[in-house]
């Protein structure tokens, strides 16, 4: 299970070009391993979203991806590089091997046609040679999977609840069966009671199917019982990356510490809700050092001057990382 | 089909509200018909001619207002539209029936042509903005912005004249019989060539800018870029997906604009003395042809509502959100 499956490094995304330009993800290293579930958290703006588009190069403009590599290893064959593949090729990689659920339940199917049409639509491209009847078939089992039943195939997106449709979605990312699903706060658009349900199922086809799954979203409980590690994004960077139970446990980053408590824990003695005070960086005037130090409670001498890198914590926390001078022994800086 | 037979009630309804006024306008205006047309005899009529004139036209002293709008009802269903004084002792239908033709052929296929070229055009615009046919937009939009009978009277003085292909003035060529043979054929279409050219070069624009803008509108929606995600092939996304969607609005506008095919093209026939209705109704206007005017307006008033019904037909077809199931 530590097969790694994809893999980022030093990813920039720009908004714009020259020196108007937002940069909306910095320096982005992270691995996702086969069949995990990777959870991607952060607050409105810090790049969460910028980064799955520009994984799969869908930014839309004038979103550019600056710098960087995206490696994508099949499960037999030599690695990809994402980022050099041809308009043709990226467009038999979509969807075949990394699949996207968006954040819009209610938009991302399209409203004048049918769902079959559009199930049987992605599966056609893909699988040209498959015969009709095998489409059919393949996109009823696809509904049966996330418990649609196969005669509201030929029903039109506005005649299902938002639920369903976001049901339908995933369903629909799971078509090819790709190796990765990346999720866009794919719950975010649905009631509670709704979000439990779609991540139970969600769960559960991925242990039967054993994909790995992106999962980014800004609600930091969901992931803690969800993922099997968090990376934590703050203006663009990530700032802490560590397996779930341990990051919910004892958070090293300050910021990760502040997002922690601003949610209520259902179990466990009662915790006062602090919040983190201030609000998020601008993209266009960071300021220097450590982003977080305007907001942060424990800055201190270097935070303000100097960047802090992603890296193993000083003190002895095997697996995690965190880019904070709090961790930091100094020599390494 | 409940929606559509709402539809259908409700356009019957504002039929009969507008053959109503229709009756009770030429009424209202001062003077009436058989007064002009005892003045254009110079009073060489007889006063039993008048009286017999006066039924013929409706307007029979001895009736009520209300057994005059029966009458008018009655003759309207049996396809009676009265005499037409120009062309008098023609009935009304008739000249609908001669002029309605040239009409319907010039501007409905110029309609339907410039919709679908111009449709084309945008979906091509707004898909790929800063393109060469984005940067078609600003002639386009600069020819449909000259007032119309300025286009074709320019038109006329450029390319029609003396030992010009194109005709200035007319339908066919003087001295031909009208009939589907190969003398009459190819002149009709040499005579309407000009006047279509100046119908699509100022109708195309607008066809053009409205698909382009709901093209760039519809892009940014999130199914499009989950098409983009499916690695669905460029041309699917953008015709499947993106101007499927962009199209509804041009659908309905199309459909409406063949109501105005009948009544919109007064200045195009009249700049080139075309035989259509517009043409017709000009003539009725300046000699105060009431009955023919009515004739007309009817025939405009019925057709815009048909448009309307069918812009309806083609939503429910088009749009799956508009059926009630």
């Amino acid at each position: 299970m530590t097969q790694t499956v994809l893999e980022i490094t030093g990813l920039n995304v720009d908004y714009g070009v020259g020196d108007q330009a937002v940069r909306a993800v910095r320096d982005v290293d992270l691995t996702l391993r086969r069949g995990e579930v990777l959870g991607l958290a952060g607050e409105s703006g810090s790049g969460k979203s910028t980064l799955a588009y520009g994984i799969t190069r869908l930014l839309p403009p004038p979103g550019v991806i600056r710098s960087g590599s995206v490696r994508y290893h099949p499960v037999d064959g030599d690695p990809v590089d994402v980022m050099a593949l041809t308009p043709a090729e990226l467009r038999r990689f979509r969807w075949a091997e990394t699949s996207i659920v968006f954040q819009g339940a209610m938009n991302s199917l399209n409203p004048v046609h049918r769902i079959s049409t559009q199930l049987l639509d992605v599966i056609k491209a893909h699988e040209p040679d498959m015969s009709a009847p095998a489409r059919l078939a393949r996109a009823r089992e696809l509904l049966k999977l996330v418990g649609i039943s196969a005669d509201r195939m030929d029903s039109y997106p506005h005649q299902l609840s938002g639920g369903m449709r976001q049901r339908v979605m995933i369903g629909m990312a799971l078509a090819l069966e790709p190796q990765i699903v990346i999720m866009d706060e794919p719950t975010t658009a649905l009631d509670v009671v709704m979000q439990r349900q779609i991540l139970g199922q969600l769960a559960e086809l991925r242990e039967r199917l054993g994909f790995a799954v992106l999962f980014i979203t800004h609600d930091l409980s969901l992931l803690v019982e969800f993922s099997d590690r968090i990376a934590i994004m703050y203006g663009g960077r990530i700032v802490e990356e560590a397996p779930a139970a341990q990051l919910y446990r004892a958070a090293l980053h300050p910021y990760t510490e502040g997002l922690l408590h601003s949610f209520p824990a259902l179990r466990g003695p009662r915790r006062a809700l602090t919040g983190i005070p201030g609000s998020p960086p601008d993209l266009r005037a960071m300021p220097p050092g450590c982003a977080f130090h305007p907001r942060c409670p424990r800055a201190f001498t270097p935070c303000d001057n100097e960047l802090p890198v992603l890296g193993a914590p000083a003190d002895d926390h095997p697996g995690r990382s965190v880019a904070c001078w709090l961790h930091r022994s100094l020599e390494s800086r | 089909m409940r929606f559509l037979l709402q539809r259908v009630a409700f356009y019957l309804f504002t039929a009969w509200a507008a053959i109503t006024l229709n009756f009770f306008i030429p009424r209202m205006i001062p003077g009436d018909p058989v007064q002009s047309l005892i003045s254009r005899n110079q009073g060489r009529i007889s006063a039993d001619a008048i009286e017999s004139l006066r039924v013929l036209f409706g307007l029979d002293e001895n009736e009520s207002v209300w057994e005059q709008y029966v009458d008018y009802w009655k003759q309207l269903l049996q396809g009676d539209l009265g005499l037409s004084f120009t062309f008098f002792p023609a009935p009304v239908s008739t000249v609908i029936g001669d002029s309605l033709p040239w009409t319907v052929g010039l501007v409905g296929i110029t309609t339907i042509v410039s919709f679908l070229l111009g449709t084309a055009l945008g979906v091509g615009a707004g898909w790929r903005r800063g393109s060469w046919v984005d940067a078609l937009l600003p002639a386009t939009t600069f020819l449909s912005s000259i007032p119309y009978f300025w286009l074709g009277l320019v038109a006329i003085a450029v390319f029609a004249g003396p030992g010009s292909f194109f005709p200035s003035s007319g339908g066919y060529e003087p001295g031909l019989v009208p009939a589907f043979d190969q003398y009459f054929i190819p002149s009709a279409i040499q005579h309407s060539l000009l006047p279509a050219a100046t119908i699509l070069v100022s109708s195309m624009s607008g066809w053009i800018l409205s698909m382009r803008n709901m093209m760039v509108t519809v892009s940014s929606e999130d199914y499009i870029t989950v098409a983009h995600a499916k690695g669905l092939s460029e041309r699917r996304v953008a015709l499947s997906y993106a101007a499927r969607n962009a199209l509804l609005p041009n659908v309905s506008g199309f459909a409406l604009s063949l109501g105005f095919i009948v009544g919109g093209t007064l200045l195009v026939e009249i700049v080139f003395s075309y035989p259509g209705l517009g043409y017709q109704l000009f003539q009725a206007v300046g000699s105060k042809d009431y009955p023919l005017m009515q004739g007309i307006f009817l025939i405009i008033t019925i057709s815009v509502l048909v448009a309307n019904l069918l812009a309806d037909v083609a939503y429910l077809l088009l749009d799956p959100r508009t059926r009630k199931s």
